[in-house]
């Protein structure tokens, strides 16, 4: 229980209590304008997605999602406070209105868009599930995995996704679920499991975390589809528009070559329409979405690009090194396309 | 003369008839109870509803599709979310009853330890006491799931126990019976030499009580038990056949594992709770006035005697209410299990199947409903217990 009792109460006391109107569309926009800041749902640590630093600061792609949503709504991507949940608590922090968004590497499915209450905004990071194991196994891929004790993360569809793969592959496993990331890690290393399964990007991340992290391989075998993305509470299509823009900004801005180095020269001195247009040289595009003028040169020179915050938390430029792949631009292979600005 | 009738009295307005009153302020309370019970419900649909929550018990029907690694019984992951429900409601209940069975029993070694005339041992058991009730027992559970149980070697290191019994931090491996063509004659022979032992056991105290002496009856009735059956299993055949535990690829197969998620939480929740169930019993003991067993000694009963005759029988009397609120600490402490992982309801239900439905209105309601009913068969049954060894007065 721990932790999850409070977003639960809260929730029982906005359903049971709380008056019918309350939820409408403008409503989490004008609420959050109002006390100055976005409440940010995050993990509970996950090096390259959402962890504290050496200064006690949230750094991360999923933190970076409510950072740019900040600039976008107040020109400062600083005015977010941050709520760690675990995989079990996040749902119910949503619902409750405890959170504005829930940015903490959630997987888009259909029963959570449309059976929780919740919209997904869209794909900030194109993930799918592994395996990490023990060299010492001498395993080299999942199919020789029968027999084995597996770790895994309660409320998470890895759960679902391994279950379905130990079946459809007629192989035995014994499941581990915990609560938390750190509790399947340790879990790992002491060899209660032979195997820890989740996104493959948590694996990496776990994996730095570990006493010996060289002992320790992903296998190769990808078995899910698991999109990840920032998602909001249902019925408020404006909020929802304000968070879906922010990330189709930074993929234009990615695509058009606009980055936070050159954001504030071209936002001057762009002939580009397209750039003119989304840094809001040409049009009332922000205006749109109830935000000012400059909502996504704020974006871009505050947080990046897309590009920019992949490679600075996961990417090249972490200790994660995780190659783009799938999360890629559309035009360099990958599957990150953003709708225009106009 | 004067007429000695009274003069009429006003007839007093109903209002002020104090039965009357009664009744209305109850039948508005009624009212007013219900009024809020139906407002809460109805403003939850309607909010549910508004914001796109499922709600209702179908989801009980769908399938779970997840993996369970503790099951008493039989479970597939194509089965329903209400199988997965009754899984974790007999996993609770197996943790629940296995700790307070070790708990009164542990709890009434140490509180009469408490009160030995051998040193050393109240002073072990005054250290037991205040050390274990002292902490945390999240902070129990983990210390011996963490520290004690996962350094444990893997299973190809297993400690093993004669080739039957394997300890590794998998758990505890151990062969399983399963019934054989010889299971029915030895059951039948076991009953009989049952009814034959307790026959003995009670010419037994009849012959006691006549003679002061119960002679050769109770080994006879001993002597049965254990004969009748093992004779019979040897002539007709063993009646179980045994699965033992072999190593295989990444684990043992096939024999009874008890994991060590249930043993970390058993042995927290025993352990926590004997302690304070040992002072309930110290208690409970020195309640008895020492003149008993003065009494006692004088009539000549030895010293277990009138531990067991005298004392404890007057003692229980002060014990069993505050033992029944442990055993419900017991049991309601064992949803500390989803820390470690073990697939108790908490953790099962109230964790993972909230969290695949996003249901948790329903299952949180059904989960504390549950608990509810559990910890009242536990009062109720020690209320029963209670009344019968109460004292009764004339």
């Amino acid at each position: 229980m721990k932790q999850v009792k409070f977003p639960l109460a809260l929730l029982a006391a906005t359903l049971t209590l709380g008056s019918v109107t309350q939820v409408q569309a403008g409503a989490t926009l004008d609420a959050v304008k109002k006390k100055g800041f976005v409440q940010c749902g995050i993990s509970d640590g996950l090096p390259g997605f959402s962890y504290a630093d050496a200064k006690g600061k949230y750094v991360g792609l999923d933190v970076d999602v409510c950072r740019a949503v900040a600039a976008a709504v107040f020109g400062d991507a600083e005015k977010v406070k941050y709520s760690p949940l675990t995989a079990k608590e996040r749902f119910t922090a949503l619902q409750s209105g405890e959170v504005d968004i829930l940015s903490r590497n959630t997987t888009w499915t259909s029963s959570r868009d449309a059976a929780m209450g919740l919209n997904f905004t869209g794909v900030t990071y194109y993930d799918g599930q592994g395996f990490l194991v023990n060299k010492k196994l001498g395993v080299a891929s999942a199919r020789e995995l029968d027999g084995a004790t597996v770790c895994i993360q309660a409320g998470t569809t890895t759960e679902l996704n391994l279950a379905d793969y130990f079946r459809a592959h007629n192989l035995k496993f014994t499941p581990i679920t915990y609560d938390t990331s750190d509790e399947s890690a340790k879990s790992l290393e002491s060899g209660r499991c032979d195997v820890l399964t989740s996104d493959q990007s948590q694996l990496y991340a776990q994996r730095i975390k570990l006493a010996a992290p060289d002992d320790y391989v992903v296998l190769p075998e990808v078995i899910s589809k698991e999109p990840l993305g920032p998602a909001v509470r249902q019925g408020d299509e404006e909020w929802f528009d304000v968070v879906r823009w922010t990330l189709y900004a930074q993929l234009n801005a990615e695509e058009l070559g606009v980055s936070s180095a050159n954001v504030e020269e071209l936002a001057k001195s762009t002939k580009n329409p397209d750039i003119a247009r989304l840094l809001g040289a040409e049009g009332e595009y922000g205006k749109d979405l109830k935000l000012s003028k400059d909502w996504a040169v704020q974006i871009v020179k505050q947080v990046g690009n897309y590009g920019e915050i992949f490679e600075r938390n996961v990417g090249a430029g972490s200790q994660l090194k995780i190659e783009r792949g799938l999360n890629a631009l559309w035009n360099k292979g990958g599957l990150q396309y953003a709708p225009p600005v106009r | 003369m004067r007429s000695s009738v009274p003069e009429p009295q006003p007839k007093p307005s109903w209002l002020t008839d104090p039965q009357v009153r009664a009744w209305l302020f109850q039948v508005l309370a009624v009212i007013f109870v219900v009024a809020c019970g139906w407002f809460l419900f109805h403003n939850t649909q309607t909010n549910l509803a508004h914001r796109g929550i499922l709600s209702g018990f179908g989801f009980l029907d769908n399938s779970a599709g997840f993996g369970i690694s503790q099951h008493l019984i039989d479970y597939r992951e194509s089965d329903s979310y209400a199988r997965v429900f009754v899984i974790g409601v007999l996993n609770t209940l197996l943790v629940s009853l296995i700790g307070i069975a070790l708990a009164t029993v542990l709890g009434f070694v140490v509180g009469m330890a408490r009160l030995s005339p051998n040193w050393l041992l109240r002073q072990i058991a005054t250290v037991y006491i205040e050390v274990f009730r002292n902490i945390p027992p999240l902070l129990q559970i983990f210390f011996w799931y963490f520290a004690i149980l996962q350094p444990l070697p893997g299973p190809k290191q297993s400690l093993a126990l004669g080739e039957l019994f394997f300890v590794n931090n998998r758990g505890l491996y151990m062969p399983a019976p399963s019934l054989s063509e010889g299971f029915m004659p030895v059951l039948v022979a076991f009953l009989l030499a049952l009814v034959a032992c307790i026959v003995c056991w009670r010419r037994a105290s009849v012959q006691q009580e006549l003679s002061g002496d119960s002679g050769w009856w109770r080994p006879l009735g001993v002597g049965l038990l254990l004969a009748v059956p093992l004779l019979t299993a040897w002539a007709l055949g063993s009646p179980f056949t045994w699965s033992v535990p072999t190593l295989s690829g990444f684990n043992f197969r096939g024999g009874w594992v008890v994991i060590p998620e249930l043993v970390a939480l058993t042995l927290a929740l025993t352990i926590y709770t004997a302690a304070f169930i040992a002072e309930t019993v110290r208690s409970g003991i020195q309640s008895v006035s020492h003149g008993q067993t003065e009494a006692a000694r004088s009539l000549g009963l030895r010293p277990q005697q009138t531990l067991r005759l005298v004392i404890i029988p007057q003692a229980l009397r002060v014990i069993i209410p505050p033992l029944t609120s442990q055993y419900l600490n017991l049991t309601k402490n064992s949803s500390l299990a989803a820390g470690i992982g073990y697939p108790d309801m908490v953790s099962l239900f109230a964790g993972t199947v909230l969290n695949q439905t996003g249901q948790a209105i329903e299952t949180m309601a059904i989960t504390m409903s549950v608990y509810l009913a559990i910890s009242i068969s536990i009062s109720l049954l020690m209320n029963l217990y209670n009344k019968r060894i109460a004292l009764v007065e004339r």
